[in-house]
């Protein structure tokens, strides 16, 4: 047999048929549906009197829309368009038979949250989602992807999709992180890196010992920002630390079952020889805590940097630079630890599980946050929520002067109420600082959960190797 | 599914890099629960002030532009959220072809679901139809599926490329949705066969 990488093997155990041309249906073991993606699909099955082929592979939670603060059982805390959402979501699940959490559930939560917490994401799956960061998934060396409401509509019907198979990249970080640097810091220097279309055409491996040493909720924090590179999906190789991760949560294998897909699963890596069409390599011990300045999660720079001079860019970046630095009200040249913060914010896919929380809480314990400062800490699940408070992470953040919010996305696309005013600029453990995603004219600076922390507490951005 | 063939139409210069989907429609329009209507919404806050006032130096709000059908665009257009609203919105407004150096993927994909060709060209010929662009309504770019080709108001030409079974399903304005189901008897023995291999999938 020829050597193959991860992708290739997972890619050839789920196809189910190919076409001459190499179309393929491509079989999906879990498909996770939310509010904002899901009703128009929904609304396609009935007008063309279809089911869901798999509903026991289907598992939906309802996230982007739901308040985060108390009282949310109340319907008069959501908006009339977002009332309808979530109880569209409330109604399907119930007519087409589907798992469901809704939001009086403790196990309700951000969807990639929820899906690996409660062993629905396993190693050698195929996972999609109507949502972009699905690519979450691949920390359990799981092939999982974004798709559109018409493919979420295909997978409901069918429980495959019409793919064509990507090119393989490998994305290598060698040797040890120095401290202060996070999972978020090595997948934000990683874009830096390649840029927003870099990962365009291919499916990503992440590896090498930097990767190796991170936890499952760090993995998860690389994995989930591969969209962000433009590749369809990032994967890391299973390890002890990921069966260890899987092993006794509600929907993973048991017993014999479980002996079984331990087997499988450490099957699962690339071939010493594999082909690479793609390969990257950044060294661990390089990467600083990093910062984006614009308004394109390629704008990393180094925390100790300046904004840059959009000139000192090439083809249509230029331009694109000057936007970005206008919107954002910066000036070229100035210091990043210069910059003034008005909001922070905790949370998301990205950085939204316990260990987030953990990494946070320890640059804030026994400090408050700047006067003037809103800070929010917004767990990524209900269980999340429940564990930081046992674990006195909660009061923490509340002594600080956080607010401590109910599971949801929140204020990382602001579909919900939590959401930037015009020209107020936050620190932000999410994904992207596009214009005006956490608020009309916001402006957002992705960091790491340490690095979100030490700003809430000084007030402008701030390398967090000083607090520590 | 509208069939898509050949166009002609004004075509609309946005030489912006990495035009996301949060651009194409903002998050508050993803609200509703029906795939129609997004078109008023489309750039919402580029075309629009927050008072609902239209923004005159927004390229489709130029008398010349209010009727494009074609968008030509800076580099990997479509990159960010996997949210179909924005092909959507495209749609609705009227267009029905985007011509770029590159494209995100899931948007790409979002496109051909919806009647919308995304056309990928190298730099060259995409910086030429730019400028073909910036001519205003009197410049009809043409389009011809069929041929792979497209055309400027000059005459210059450009080919592409495009995967064949999106262009058979683009032409002839197929439901994917049917033409996998003619396939059930392969998902219902692969599904056998993986249930057998991994049971606890």
């Amino acid at each position: 047999m020829s050597p193959k990488t991860l992708y290739d093997k997972i890619w050839d155990t789920h196809v189910a048929h190919e076409s001459e041309d190499g179309t393929c249906l491509l079989y999906i073991d879990r498909h996770l549906v939310h509010e904002v993606t899901s009703p128009q699909a929904f609304e396609g099955l009935r007008m063309t009197g279809r089911k869901v082929r798999a509903p026991e592979k289907t598992i939906a939670v309802p996230d982007h829309n739901v308040p985060t603060t108390h009282g949310r059982e109340n319907p008069d805390q959501m908006t009339e368009d977002s009332r309808i959402q979530v109880a569209a979501l409330d109604k399907n699940a119930k007519d087409f038979g589907i798992h469901y959490y809704p939001v009086s559930d403790i196990r309700q939560g951000i969807v990639h949250i929820v899906g690996p917490e409660q062993g629905w994401t396993l190693p050698g799956m195929t996972v999609v989602c109507g949502d972009s960061h699905t690519a979450t998934h691949g920390a359990f060396g799981a092939l999982a992807h974004g798709i559109g409401t018409s493919e979420v509509e295909h997978v409901l019907a069918t429980q495959t999709l019409i793919q064509k198979k990507s090119k393989n990249m490998k994305v290598e970080i060698t040797g040890k992180l120095k401290p202060g640097v996070t999972a978020k810091d090595i997948t934000l220097a990683v874009i830096g890196a390649t840029g927003t279309a870099g990962g365009t055409g291919y499916v990503i491996e992440y590896c090498g010992e930097a990767i190796r040493d991170l936890s499952m909720e760090g993995r998860m924090t690389v994995c989930n920002m591969a969209i962000e590179g433009g590749a369809r999906a990032g994967l890391i190789a299973p390890d002890e630390k990921t069966y260890e991760y899987v092993k006794g949560r509600p929907h993973a294998p048991k017993g014999e079952q479980f002996e079984a897909a331990l087997a499988w699963w450490k099957t699962l890596f690339s071939d010493d020889d594999a082909h690479w069409d793609k390969v990257i390599t950044l060294k661990g011990e390089e990467i600083q805590p990093v910062v984006t300045w614009g308004t394109s999660p390629e704008d990393v720079l180094p925390i100790t940097a300046t904004v840059p001079n959009p000139e000192d860019f090439k083809g249509g970046k230029v331009e694109a630079a000057k936007r970005s630095i206008e919107y954002m009200g910066l000036t070229p040249g100035q210091k990043l630890t210069d910059i003034k913060i008005d909001t922070v914010f905790i949370g998301s896919c990205t950085n939204g599980r316990i260990e987030d929380l953990r990494a946070a809480a320890d640059i804030v314990k026994g400090k408050k946050i700047k006067d003037g400062m809103r800070a929010m800490v917004v767990p990524g699940s209900g269980l999340v929520r429940k564990q930081a408070e046992e674990e006195g992470l909660a009061q923490i953040f509340k002594d600080a002067g956080f607010e401590w919010r109910l599971a949801g996305c929140s204020m990382c696309l602001a579909m919900n109420p939590d959401q930037l005013a015009p020209g107020e600029r936050c620190a932000s453990t999410s994904n992207r600082n596009f214009e005006g995603r956490q608020g009309y004219k916001g402006r957002t600076h992705l960091v790491s959960p340490a690095m979100a922390a030490a700003a809430a507490i000084t007030g402008h951005l701030t390398d967090v190797r000083e607090m520590m | 599914m509208d069939k898509f063939e050949k166009l002609s139409g004004i075509a609309a210069p946005m030489p912006l890099v990495n035009i996301d989907t949060d651009m194409i429609i903002p998050k508050q329009f993803l609200k509703t629960i029906q795939r129609s209507g997004l078109g008023k919404n489309l750039f919402d806050e580029m075309r629009f002030d927050r008072e609902g006032k239209e923004i005159a130096d927004f390229v489709l709000n130029k008398p010349q532009y209010r009727e494009a059908q074609i968008l030509v665009a800076g580099d990997n257009f479509g990159c960010g959220s996997s949210r179909e609203h924005a092909p959507w919105a495209l749609l609705d407004f009227g267009i029905r072809s985007v011509i770029s150096n590159s494209f995100a993927d899931i948007f790409y994909n979002n496109c051909f679901k919806n009647g919308i060709l995304p056309i990928v060209l190298p730099q060259e010929a995409v910086d030429v139809l730019m400028k073909d662009a910036e001519k205003g309504s009197n410049a009809r770019i043409e389009i011809d599926l069929e041929n792979q080709v497209v055309t400027s108001s000059d005459g210059e030409t450009f080919s592409f490329e495009i995967d064949a079974f999106k262009k058979h399903c683009l032409l002839n304005g197929l439901d994917d949705i049917g033409l996998t189901m003619e396939k059930g008897s392969a998902i219902d023995a692969f599904e056998a066969k993986a249930a057998a291999a991994r049971p606890w999938v």
